[in-house]
């Protein structure tokens, strides 16, 4: 994990052995100009930018493999399912889960999370009951509980985050109580840049027999998972944030959980048999899979993963530490600027502000030299509460990205600071 | 340090001044009008307070807390409209609206509408600094949010307005 990666000694091998030009050659829109620059794609934890292997698969399956999945004699279907179900063998892999069926295909994190509150949640959550989150979460990881906490008159706990943006684990022990049904949990915050510290968290819940998920959306693309090294009962990702296409995400759940969950959408493709007295629902992964799956996302998505593993995730993982470390160094050195989430252990995200100057005027500056940030609350506004600003500029890389990028970073907020001189 | 053009129009030295020094940066206690706006996409803020006596702008102010064109529209808004009618303001802001709506092509008709209208003879004046947003499509949200909220306020509507 990120912290072995980060010995300083491997560290530096492994950073000599990636190589990021090469990576960069395999990313086709890195090449683009913007307003007649070159572009510098500092927005990743938005989306990510996807290989050419990605776009090829995409048409390949148009081109010659176009057919509906799980149903044709015809040799189409037959190619396209194979290549569906070849992706979720891939996605299991990667994650290295135990079973192909406990990968579910939705269309992005957030569906993920919202299939295991109206799911698991309905089932399992009653009146009194609490769920437990943390106050770095993504709107998608805070609005799913809330609807369920309203439906089954339960409670929403939430365990702070401190000036640095960590997770309070003492106060987490103390809110994990018998009343807690669930703890949902982001791995890395996509606003502050906080890895969790999930095995505390995780052996915590565990304990008392509390299952735990965990929003992966901000992980993925940056150091390698292991679900089962984790002991993560649900995990969740969005393709388009790990080089695959948008609208494809993945459940992970253990085999055990999903098998007593009762359907999320019905449909075609869930069912074993229907008549209108009686229906039966199809295994896993399924019955979790109403209706027509977005069947080229999911090649997409095979197709991001076979380059995650092609590019040695961990080597990328300690590239970028040292890319974020830099990072660090040269913004705190911008004058008036201050850092928001300086967590002892972060992947990926540099968010701050600059006095007296809105982030969303740094981010049409930057733009205009080609230079593309994120401005906003980044869909955590409790975050932005805690740390009593109404938004930040986010600058959040990826291992495509160059030690160069974050010198026009720099070189762009001083021009941002020479128009509101 | 020369400047990409589109920005220089963007940032006006009126703007930046209006941004640094915002006018009417307070609540109006006697305010007898009141709403507040939000644009979701930034995080900006602003509520509007108007004290309305008949027909007539008494005084304006607002506070909130956005970025450099919301603030600098808040602040040259409550300027240009106190002492002015409700007639007034309705017309001064449809012409705002439109002059930062308007295709930056369709420059060349700037003025010709609002011509003639008894009430709407009111000039942009200064809030021509704005014309800069139209390269910038995504903030001509900034420059109009206090507008429009102005107008929920007008109106007695007791919401928040959302540029969403």
């Amino acid at each position: 994990m990120v912290q072995t990666l980060t010995n300083k000694r491997g560290a530096k091998s492994a950073a000599r052995s990636f190589d990021v030009e090469r990576v960069r050659a395999d990313f086709p829109i890195l090449k683009e100009k913007v307003h007649g620059k070159p572009l510098v794609y500092l927005d990743n934890a938005a989306t990510t930018q996807k290989p050419q292997t990605v776009i090829d698969a995409i048409l390949r399956y148009y081109t010659s493999e176009c057919a509906n999945v799980h149903r044709g004699v015809h040799v189409l279907s037959e190619r396209a399912t194979l290549d569906y179900e070849g992706a979720r063998n891939k996605v299991r892999r990667f994650l290295n889960a135990e079973l192909d069926r406990e990968i579910i295909f939705v269309r992005g994190a957030t569906e993920g999370i919202n299939l295991v509150a109206a799911s698991y949640g309905r089932k399992f959550v009653h009146a009194g009951d609490e769920i437990l989150i943390t106050a770095l979460e993504h709107h998608s990881n805070i609005v799913p509980w809330q609807l369920l906490c309203e439906s089954q008159a339960a409670h929403l706990r939430v365990v702070p985050i401190d000036d640095r943006g960590e997770v309070m684990l003492e106060e987490f022990d103390r809110l994990l109580g018998p009343r807690t049904r669930l703890v949902a949990v982001a791995h890395v915050s996509n606003s502050l840049g906080t890895v969790v510290p999930l095995s505390h968290i995780i052996s915590s819940a565990h304990q008392i027999g509390v299952p735990v998920l965990v929003d992966g959306a901000q992980a993925t693309a940056h150091f390698p998972i292991d679900v089962r090294a984790l002991d993560a009962d649900f995990y969740v990702l969005s393709g388009h944030k790990m080089f695959g296409p948008t609208g494809i995400g993945v459940l992970y759940g253990k085999a055990r959980l999903l098998e007593q969950m009762p359907p999320y959408q019905g449909g075609g493709d869930m069912i074993r048999t229907v008549s209108f007295e009686k229906t039966t629902y199809n295994d896993l992964p399924y019955r979790f899979e109403a209706g027509t799956p977005h069947v080229e996302g999911v090649i997409g998505l095979g197709a991001a993963v076979d380059y995650l593993m092609s590019v040695d995730l961990g080597a990328a993982a300690v590239y970028e530490q040292e890319l974020l470390r830099y990072g660090t160094e040269a913004l705190s050195k911008v004058p008036g600027l201050r850092l928001i989430g300086t967590a002892s252990e972060k992947a990926g995200v540099l968010s701050f502000i600059l006095d007296g100057i809105h982030p969303h005027d740094i981010g049409t500056i930057l733009d205009r030299e080609g230079i593309a940030i994120r401005a906003g609350h980044h869909c955590a506004m409790p975050v932005m509460q805690r740390f009593n600003v109404p938004a930040t500029a986010r600058a959040s890389l990826a291992l495509y990205n160059t030690h160069e990028d974050i010198d026009a970073l720099v070189r762009g907020l001083v021009r941002v600071r020479e128009v509101f001189a | 340090m020369s400047f990409d053009p589109d920005l220089r129009d963007l940032y006006q030295n009126v703007i930046l001044d209006h941004h640094k020094k915002p006018r009417n940066f307070h609540k109006v206690a006697d305010a007898n009008r009141s709403a507040e706006g939000y644009n979701p996409l930034c995080g900006d803020k602003v509520s509007v307070y108007v004290k309305m006596e008949g027909d007539l702008i008494k005084d304006i102010g607002f506070v909130g807390s956005g970025c450099a064109i919301s603030t600098a529209a808040a602040s040259m808004m409550t300027e240009s409209l106190k002492g002015k009618t409700r007639a007034q303001a309705d017309a001064l802001f449809e012409q705002f609206h439109e002059f930062v709506t308007r295709a930056v092509e369709a420059e060349g008709e700037k003025g010709r509408r609002g011509e003639g209208e008894n009430e709407g003879d009111v000039r942009l004046g200064k809030l021509a600094a704005f014309g800069g947003v139209r390269e910038f499509p995504i903030r001509i949200k900034c420059a109009t949010l206090p507008w429009h909220t102005l107008q929920a306020a007008l109106k007695g509507k007791d919401t928040t307005v959302s540029t969403e």
